[in-house]
């Protein structure tokens, strides 16, 4: 055997932006420039993941994620796989440890999971021998979308480090806001954070972030905007007192974004609620929303992490 | 007549407040002398070697699964790990299955704990039918039954109007009735304290501010009835104000601590281990050094186990979904001698907590250290190190918070009625 070089990634989940050090971001979105060519070509096949063989777990709906994944996976050449809820045996009472037993015996290399609930994904990579790859627990962290984000903004700004970005909406129930307030504010950037009182998680001044109230304050001078969405569970748990109040003091508009940079950029995880965090002519407008360049980035990312992963694993071929 | 001399023991007498070296002579299970045995033909001899000897502990919160729940504990299981844990009187919670709402659950679970428990088991009856809070449990029944206090468990009496009637209905027959104090709608879901580090976790949170909310409510309509009345656990800094105030004001209240609030906070949670996962949820370390200096200065009056056993499936788990509780018996006197290590209080003290003040707040014989007193009695090291291994456990189930901790402190020998129920095998000669 010759000597293994060190992987560009040194973990074997990506559990959360938390665990990872600025050198691994930078890493990820390197590797993921080189996708964004690929997937763009007329040929978006390679095979680096030939043999291997990914599940994408998801014990929540979440169409665009599980597509996401996908398709990254199936691009690099491994076998994909995709099992929800509804259809599996957790419906039947089955624990989560035993789904992942039971998958673990299946020699799976790589496991996307997605779960209801903080700190799932985490308890499930314990007891599996695959790189397990969080789409997204409770409120807790959802890394893909951070990376996504940052491939995004780097590739619009040309940097990733002292830009002024607002994150706005409903930050508490957020699992994209914690981890983008976590990458964001590791590389360096200024984070604010625009929202509502009540959406805001307490002591939420410890990310490192500066808080607003007012949304054209909290817009002035930003680079990026980047909108959350506002569940509609939430409006029925009484956070905010209606719809069209939300809109009016929170909601991005042409008005409230003349605040910001001139060159400003805006971006929503999707899906977007059209009129309750973001005017459609904002969504829909080239000039300044990247909204789509997000989801195309997402693919990109998510071949990156999942090649760097098994690189890491020594799997990749 | 059997007579049998504890000699050469480091005698600790919450009453006087002292530590004495000297014997202790137990005739017909009970303390015949204490400091100087006099001219007694002890049956049995033993020598303590200077160890401490205390009264055994009266632990005012303890869960038993049965019935209902034998899986997760039994009596002789309880009874088991209470003797190894110095316990020797366990005060059984009322929300099993059937809940204790009816004299022959009362009967069963004392015809049961006689069966097989070698430890004292007294019984609290519901509060309420079903621990439901809806409506006033057979209280007098109950009492005839042979229940010392009335509780929900860790069910708080949502409704205001259902807690007074209980409270002044409790009074009549001069009950003490044991509440939960967290307000349940503001802490629906929560299952970490609200923080930052629950923020980052993603963990929904339970405000410091809904302990110190209800404590405020009971406070206000016990006052209003009169009645007695004890908080079972508080664990934040803001409650125990409210509590000063209401023990300034003259309210006959008293409050608990669990030894789990005294010696671990909210950051041992991580990564989500759900064996910390407690009702209520660790604290700040903040409130965990306000409750020790709490427990020091007598603001709090009793240091419980919180003994609620769980088992593997219940606590395998997202943490969420995880059921909350940690069983206690067996190391609540080890892991409370870490305040005395601490230097935040004396052996005396201590015992004052464990056993001599939840015995008189039920009216008990037992907790004290003086001729005519029960001989329920624990020796021990308060120095032996050793590290917890939770399979060692004599509980049904194993999940402590403090496995594979170092522990300062272990029980050698615990005696009940005085009959020696517990000896560690490997004692130090």
């Amino acid at each position: 055997m010759t000597d293994t070089p060190t992987p560009r990634l040194p973990h074997r989940h990506l559990l959360g932006i938390e665990q990872l050090s600025p050198a691994d971001v930078t890493a990820i979105l390197d590797r993921a420039e080189d996708y964004v060519a690929l997937n763009r070509a007329r040929d978006k096949k390679k095979s680096t993941l030939r043999g291997l063989t990914q599940i994408n777990l998801f014990f929540e709906n979440s169409t665009r994620t599980q597509a996401s994944f996908e398709i990254a996976g199936k691009r690099l050449g491994a076998d994909v796989m995709n099992m929800s809820v509804r259809t599996s045996s957790m419906s039947k009472g089955e624990t989560l440890l035993d789904t992942a037993a039971t998958l673990n015996a299946m020699h799976p290399d790589l496991i996307v999971v997605r779960h209801q609930h903080s700190g799932a994904v985490a308890l499930l990579a314990q007891k599996v021998d695959a790189s397990v790859i969080n789409a997204g627990d409770g409120r807790h962290e959802h890394p893909t979308q951070a990376l996504l984000d940052a491939l995004t903004i780097r590739r619009r700004k040309g940097r990733l480090h002292r830009l002024t970005v607002a994150i706005c909406g409903d930050v508490a129930h957020s699992r994209v806001a914690r981890s983008n307030m976590i990458l964001l504010g590791m590389m360096e950037n200024r984070v604010r954070v625009v929202s509502p009182p009540t959406l805001l998680p307490p002591e939420i001044d410890r990310y490192g972030v500066e808080v607003f109230h007012d949304m054209e304050k909290g817009l002035e001078g930003a680079d990026v905007v980047m909108m959350l969405r506002l569940q509609q569970e939430r409006m029925e748990g009484a956070f905010v007192p209606s719809q069209r109040e939300y809109f009016h003091r929170f909601g991005l508009d042409h008005r409230k974004l003349a605040c910001a940079k001139p060159d400003a950029i805006v971006m929503h995880p999707g899906p977007m609620n059209r009129g309750v965090e973001i005017d459609a002519l904002v969504a829909d407008d080239p000039e300044r929303s990247v909204i789509g360049e997000q989801v195309e980035m997402g693919v990109a990312v998510r071949m990156a992490v999942l090649e760097l992963l098994a690189e890491a694993q020594g799997t990749a071929a | 007549m059997t007579t049998t001399l504890l000699r050469d023991a480091l005698l600790i007498d919450p009453e006087a407040g002292t530590e004495t070296r000297g014997d202790l002579l137990i005739e017909d299970g009970r303390i015949a002398a204490v400091g100087d045995a006099g001219a007694a033909k002890p049956s049995t001899v033993v020598d303590c070697a200077g160890r401490a000897l205390a009264p055994g502990i009266v632990d005012l919160s303890v869960y038993v699964g049965e019935p209902g729940a034998r899986h997760r504990e039994s009596y002789r299981t309880a009874g088991l790990a209470a003797a190894a844990g110095g316990v020797t009187t366990l005060v059984v919670r009322p929300d099993t299955d059937p809940v204790a709402d009816d004299p022959a659950v009362l009967e069963f679970a004392l015809r049961r704990a006689a069966a097989v428990c070698p430890v004292n088991v007294k019984l609290m009856g519901a509060l309420t039918q079903g621990c439901a809070g809806k409506r006033m449990s057979e209280m007098g029944f109950l009492s005839d039954a042979g229940a010392v206090a009335f509780t929900d468990g860790d069910h708080p009496v949502a409704d205001p109007t259902v807690f007074r009637r209980a409270l002044t209905y409790a009074k009549s027959l001069d009950a003490l009735v044991i509440h939960h104090p967290q307000e349940p709608v503001l802490s629906a879901q929560g299952c970490a304290t609200e923080s930052f580090f629950a923020a980052k976790s993603g963990l929904p949170g339970v405000p410091a501010m809904a302990e110190r909310m209800q404590l405020e409510r009971d406070l206000a309509l016990v006052e209003l009835t009169g009645a007695r009345y004890h908080a079972d656990q508080l664990s934040t800094r803001m409650a125990l104000e409210a509590l000063a105030r209401g023990k300034r004001a003259g309210l006959k209240i008293s409050a608990g601590a669990s030894v789990h609030h005294l010696t671990l906070n909210e950051l041992d949670i991580e990564p989500y281990r759900t064996f910390f996962k407690l009702r209520p949820p660790l604290r700040a370390e903040e409130d965990r050094q306000a409750l020790v200096q709490a427990v020091a200065d007598g603001l709090v009056d009793v240091i419980t186990s919180a003994h609620l056993p769980q088992d593997e499936e219940l606590k395998r788990l997202p943490y969420e979904q995880a059921a909350h509780g940690a069983v206690g018996l067996e190391t609540l006197l080890p892991a409370a001698l870490q305040l005395v290590h601490a230097g935040a209080l004396d052996l005396p003290t201590l015992f004052t907590r464990l056993a001599l003040t939840p015995a008189r707040l039920l009216g008990l014989e037992a907790g004290r250290l003086a001729p005519g007193a029960p001989a329920d009695l624990v020796l021990f090291d308060p120095g032996a190190p050793w590290v917890l291994d939770r399979a060692q456990l004599h509980s049904r189930s194993k999940n402590t918070p403090y496995d594979l901790r170092r522990m300062q402190g272990r029980v050698l020998r615990s005696f009940v009625a005085g009959r020696q129920i517990f000896a560690r095998e490997a004692q130090a000669a």
